[in-house]
């Protein structure tokens, strides 16, 4: 079982609901988000095109976070999914200036703090707080491994990209164009 | 065959619906991302209790989840409810905000200084209820009870609006109305005989082609809309967005039309010539039901796109094209309406085109274009009839806004202000969750209203610049800490909707029902609101439609079956008689020519800016509903403050660099009273500038708020207020920019 | 004209707008590092080398330090913790590819040997002292037994830790200004010439002096060779290694970084030691300021810039 995400920067309308409601299901505190919203306009007016795209932790296959971190606080959970023990981070730091998206912060209590693509919800069998609040059902949260999945089917039919698989992390969000 | 469905049909697809009420059950299916398992979290016991949302206008339905502790912990979408379809924007998840925000009001207030002076003293509710009482009292015996008047916007206005009414007076007035959606109304009306009504009654859902003209939907986060466009566009409808600005809608459009401000009408006449002309328009559909078809025709004759493109700046092969995609997808098309339409005072007649655009392409009452919205008849608690009063707003205009169907707060504004030509002015204002400093035009005559009145009670939960001029204050408890009305809303399936207190309320704050009550009572009206609390009113009304309170304190939501199997009445062409003079979709209006107006809409040129100005247009940010959420904890960590927007060409003609602060300045030389941030960015046109609505608060007591961004507020000076039904169009004031401040204006 | 912009209002403290997780905590406790390993290589490579007499400074005084800057580099470490009382969790887990892990056991290894380092000179350095216990007589009669073995041993561990100074920096392949090799040698590089200038510094043997100098000199060629071929290597590669090399090449570190770091840290040192091995006089104290600085500035400015280099998308 491989978990993903895709965001359909089709339907995204950045309406950052999903930054929202990832702050009240997680307790996130005020001033710090797990997940945010990109704006990116092309070209000059008045041929424009904007693609809007809903990020977050990339849940790397070969997490550069995971690879840095000195006590594995850092490491992957059910499903792929990369968490953070929080008894067992010593606030290095190391895994934030690793991660090329910039997905991680320091928690004021200390500990790093990240998407977890709410397993606490998903091994419950529910969606993560983001995709179950999306308005415009613009997200899709599924097992890659399962090829039935809305994730894998969106997946075959629909051009997509990563962000900087070039850096070599195999991330595991993915933008359907 | 038919597309109508029958009854027994009807009831099938009913019963699915209702079976979807039992929520509980652990159940899961990615391939349909539905979540129907129970909201949990590591450690914390969840209690959920039904609300609907105060945030904005849409109202939806959701769920209140609070942790082992008692403590608010996130709020839902209601999976029943039509309105949210079980998901909500970003302003109704960061409801918890609002209760949260630790600037609240929390206890009521008595002015001790000068009026504006923002110097309070705290009080108890009889002291304040008492204080009240006697201005009312007073107000009543000099000037009488018709000088009073409530703004109101949001759902303790019933409360507020029938103790006002037990008082004598019925000038009620929503800034929704004048300020925002009326002259779309007052236009469907004179057209349809009927309006577009809240939600508005479009079927997005089943559209082929839908028509956005400055509409934001995206930005606008109405819930039901967005959701629908993107169900919509997910089954292949295109999207034409008309805006100077390349929202994030044009952004997902097939066509978008970066027009000149303020030329909207001569598109919409130009597009009326192709579809006539071109013989695109729903012949049938126009024989049957329509009046006036060839006085449009003779009217539009010269309106080519050639014409337009002069006016609008959009290519006549872009118009033809795009009035060919809508008459490809007729009748299944939508010319949306729109909602905050007070652009330019002629904003009736614009809204009239829009409504005859429709009808010629024979979308309205047919399934993807208009519905007719069904809601649940219900009865209020019964109580004595109210007095009624001499004199209403609209005496004070005597042959104006002749067609407004709703009270003008701009108007009763006006009205404050003293002058030779009335006999009464209003004395006493009761401003209910309305910020009308930021939301009525033309802040220096507010001001001077104000100034004028012998009362001024606000009901708020936060303080705003509008708390800082009142008499007295009184705290209202968040909607997550109150009862209200039931919400009772036109949908294509007849729905109610219970808000119920998920936590006790905060500090020293009540609800309206109890403030209105109190006042009420002090005035010796007590039995004008005769119910004990409001459970009790609330369960009587509940079983009069075959409910309880008991009951809908479990569900939240009831959904009923339609009275009339009439969703799309003209589908099949059936006979339908509209409520117009003639029976018939008047595209000319003979209500409008019976009142001296124009009675098919004509192109008027609106002044461009000047030399070195540009257009100001505002709207909204999808995490933001103006002034109401400015300082909410949530949703201020996504927006703290606003920017202006400036296109390239225009930034490099100032030396402007992204993220530099600013002042604007109108064309009458009024100046913000906070700098704005530089968005420079190609996303507009090089003769407007964009900036959000709701921002540069200046209430010190607002946190987060205070002082951070502008508001496009302070530079609406300028109002061109639409004859037919009093709007306030606010798109005609043109701004320049300041680098440094005005003079510090003394209050 | 691209626009990219978040929207949603993120200002993440330290990640936004430029991401700034380590302020001086880090570059200083690399600096320390740095030292530590340096004095320890030279004093462990000369005493195998047998020139333990000749050169009393470099192997049997400078070692004494060794202790004081390794505590307080690991002080500073220990204060950039943000949850810092599972520190300990450091202990429980060995993490081969964390290069943070590396240097928490490194030093673990290395402190505890360095003090028997110390051990084994300390008769030299006060003999008059009395030992009073039999047993500590016995030890380091022990020590000075295995001293080979220690100097090798030293010599591996420490040149793990100057090099892992660099490494734990280039690891990161998230950040692009670090994401070279060249890291580590520049930083053992960086170690050994501030542990040399420290050493002319301390030294009253006019041969010590010398030979250190002529070492330094050679170091900060060495340094000035590598930092060359650091841009040589981000200049050859992609766009963001390209940008990463921009910010020193025109951008907001290019003034601090030459001036400060290569013309006042590298290039005057190095003319003021010329002329002090051609016997002109030059206050001691100005070149091992000047390097030492040089050297702190050096990974203050790597780690600085390092956080504001970034994949671009």
């Amino acid at each position: 079982m491989r978990y993903g995400m895709a965001v359909d920067t089709l339907k995204c309308v950045g309406c950052s609901d999903c930054v929202v409601a990832c702050q009240t299901e997680n307790d996130v505190p005020i001033g710090y988000c797990r997940d945010w919203i990109v704006e990116k306009t092309f070209g000059s007016y008045p041929e424009l095109q904007l693609e809007i795209r809903s990020e977050r932790c990339n849940h790397c296959a070969n997490a550069p976070c995971v690879r840095t971190c000195p006590t594995e606080a850092s490491h992957y959970g059910p499903g792929g999914v990369v968490l953070v023990e929080e008894n067992e981070c010593i606030g290095c730091k190391a895994c934030i200036t690793s991660c090329p998206y910039d997905a991680r912060f320091v928690h004021p209590e200390g500990y790093v703090d990240k998407c977890t693509f709410c397993i606490h919800r998903v091994e419950k069998g529910q969606n993560p707080a983001c995709v179950s609040v999306c308005p415009t059902h613009a997200m899709i949260f599924g097992d890659m491994d399962d090829p039935n999945s809305e994730l894998s089917k969106a997946m075959a039919t629909r051009k997509w990209k990563a962000l900087i698989p070039e850096a070599g992390t195999d991330p595991k969000v993915f933008y359907l164009l | 065959m038919s597309h109508t469905m029958n009854r027994r049909e009807f009831i099938k697809i009913a019963g699915v619906g209702a079976s979807s009420l039992a929520f509980a059950t652990p159940l899961f299916d990615f391939s349909k991302g539905e979540v129907l398992a129970p909201d949990t979290h590591p450690g914390m016991y969840s209690k959920r209790t039904p609300t609907y949302c105060e945030i904005c206008f849409w109202k939806c339905a959701g769920w209140v989840h609070t942790n082992e502790a008692g403590n608010i912990w996130k709020i839902t979408g209601h999976e029943d409810d039509p309105h949210s379809n079980g998901r909500l924007c970003p302003r109704g998840t960061g409801g918890v905000g609002m209760y949260n925000d630790e600037d609240r009001l929390k206890t009521p207030l008595i002015r001790t200084g000068k009026r504006g002076s923002q110097t309070f003293r705290e009080a108890s509710w009889d002291e304040a209820f008492e204080y009240i009482a006697d201005g009312l009292k007073k107000i009543a015996e000099e000037h009488g009870p018709e000088c009073v008047a409530l703004f109101t916007h949001g759902s303790g206005g019933t409360y507020f609006g029938d103790m006002l009414k037990a008082y004598g007076s019925n000038n009620i007035a929503a800034p929704s109305y004048a300020q925002c959606r009326g002259p779309r109304e007052v236009g469907f009306i004179s057209t349809y005989g009927e309006g577009v009504q809240s939600p508005e009654r479009v079927d997005i859902r089943d559209t082929r082609c839908l028509v956005l003209i400055g509409s934001h939907f995206g930005e606008n986060m109405h819930n039901g809309p967005v959701q629908e466009i993107s169900q919509a566009t997910g089954k292949g409808a295109s999207i034409i967005t008309v805006d100077p600005r390349f929202s994030t809608v044009a952004s997902k459009s097939k066509f978008w039309l970066p027009i000149k401000p303020a030329t909207d009408l001569a598109l919409l006449l130009a597009w009326m010539h192709v579809i006539i002309y071109e013989g695109l328009y729903d012949k049938e559909y126009v024989e049957k039901y329509t009046y006036g078809f060839e006085d449009l025709k003779a009217h539009v004759a010269g309106m080519t796109p050639e014409w337009a493109y002069g006016i609008t700046t959009i290519k006549p092969e872009q118009i033809r094209a795009t009035a060919r995609e809508m008459a490809n997808a007729s009748p299944r098309v939508i010319i949306h309406p729109g909602r905050h339409v007070t652009w330019y005072g002629d904003d009736t007649q614009r809204l009239r085109a829009v409504a005859i655009l429709n009808a010629i392409l024979g979308s309205w009452g047919r399934r993807g274009g208009y519905y007719y919205p069904e809601k649940v008849s219900f009865k209020s608690y019964p109580h004595p009839p109210f007095p009624k009063p001499k004199r209403t707003w609209k005496d004070a205009y005597p042959g104006q806004y002749k067609l407004a169907g709703l009270a003008l707060a701009s108007g009763i504004c006006d009205a404050t202000v003293p002058t030779t030509e009335r006999d009464c002015s209003f004395k006493g204002w009761i401003v209910n969750g309305t910020n009308l400093i930021h939301t009525l035009p033309n802040q220096e005559n507010t001001l001077k209203a104000i100034d004028a009145l012998d009362l001024m009670v606000v009901i708020d939960t936060m303080p705003m610049e509008i708390t800082g001029y009142a008499d007295v204050i009184l705290p209202e408890c968040t909607y997550l800490e109150r009862y209200d009305s039931i919400r009772v809303s036109p949908h294509r399936e007849p729905t109610i909707a219970l808000r119920m207190p998920a936590a006790e309320p905060k500090y020293n704050t009540k609800p309206a029902w109890w403030m209105a009550k109190g006042i009420a009572e002090k005035l010796g009206l007590g039995h004008y609101l005769p119910w004990k609390n409001i459970e009790e009113k609330l369960d009587w009304e509940l079983k009069q439609v075959g409910t309880s309170l008991q009951e809908m304190k479990r569900i939240g939501v009831k959904k009923f079956e339609r009275e009339y199997d009439d969703l799309y009445p003209m589908e099949d062409l059936a006979d339908f008689e509209f409520n117009t003079n003639t029976g018939k979709i008047e595209l000319y209006s003979t209500a409008m020519e019976d009142e001296g107006y124009d009675p098919l809409p004509k192109y008027t040129h609106h002044e461009e800016p000047p030399y070195g100005y540009y257009r100001l247009n505002y709207g909204r940010a999808p995490m933001h509903t103006f002034s109401r959420t400015a300082n909410n904890p949530n949703l201020t960590d996504l927006m703290d403050e606003n920017s202006v927007w400036v296109n390239p060409k225009v930034a490099k003609g100032w030396d402007l660099k992204n993220d530099q602060y600013v002042w604007l300045e109108n064309q009458d030389g009024v100046i913000t009273k906070t700098p704005i941030k530089v968005r420079v960015t190609e996303r507009i046109r090089f003769d407007s500038v964009f900036v959000v609505h709701g921002f540069g608060h200046t209430n010190r007591h607002l946190s987060r708020a205070n002082g951070r961004g502008a508001s496009d507020a302070d530079l609406i000076t300028r109002v061109h207020t639409d004859p037919v039904m009093g709007g306030t169009g606010m798109r005609g004031n043109f701004v320049t920019f300041r680098f440094e401040a005005g003079e510090e204006v003394s209050s | 004209m691209i626009e990219e912009i978040i929207t949603s209002g993120r200002m993440n403290p330290e990640i936004d707008p430029v991401l700034h997780v380590w302020g001086w905590e880090i570059p200083f406790y690399l600096f320390l590092g740095g030292i530590a390993a340096g004095l320890l290589i030279f004093s462990a490579y000369f005493s195998l080398r047998g020139r333990e007499d000749e050169l009393p400074t470099a192997v049997k005084w400078m070692p004494l330090g060794v202790p004081v800057v390794i505590s307080v580099g690991l002080i500073a470490l220990l204060l950039d913790l943000s949850h810092v009382w599972y520190f300990w969790q450091l202990f429980t887990n060995i993490r081969w590819e964390s290069p943070m892990s590396w240097g928490a056991w490194t030093l673990t290894v290395i402190t505890p040997l360095s003090i028997a380092w110390i051990a084994i000179w300390i008769e030299d350095i006060f003999p008059n002292w009395d030992w009073k216990f039999e047993e500590v007589k016995t030890v380091i009669k022990w020590l000075k037994e295995q001293k080979r073995v220690l100097a090798q041993v030293l010599i591996l561990l420490s040149i793990i830790l100057g090099m892992y100074t660099g490494i734990l920096l280039s690891a990161f392949n998230a950040r692009p200004f670090w994401n070279t090799s060249i890291l580590g040698p520049l930083f053992l590089a960086s170690g050994l010439s501030a542990s040399a200038a420290l050493i002319v510094f301390f030294s009253k043997s006019e041969v010590e002096k010398r030979l250190f100098t002529r070492i330094d000199i050679i170091l900060i060629g060495i340094e000035l060779f590598l930092i060359v071929h650091l841009f040589m290597g981000h200049l050859a590669g992609t766009q963001v290694h390209i940008q990463a090399a921009e910010m020193f090449l025109g951008g907001p570190y290019t003034v601090v970084f030459w001036i400060f770091v290569v013309g006042m840290g590298l290039v005057l040192p190095v003319v003021l030691e010329l002329l002090e091995l051609k016997h002109k006089f030059i206050p001691a104290i100005v070149p091992v300021v000047l390097i030492v600085g040089g050297n702190l500035m050096l990974r203050f400015i790597v780690v600085s810039a390092g956080q504001a280099s970034r994949w671009l998308y």
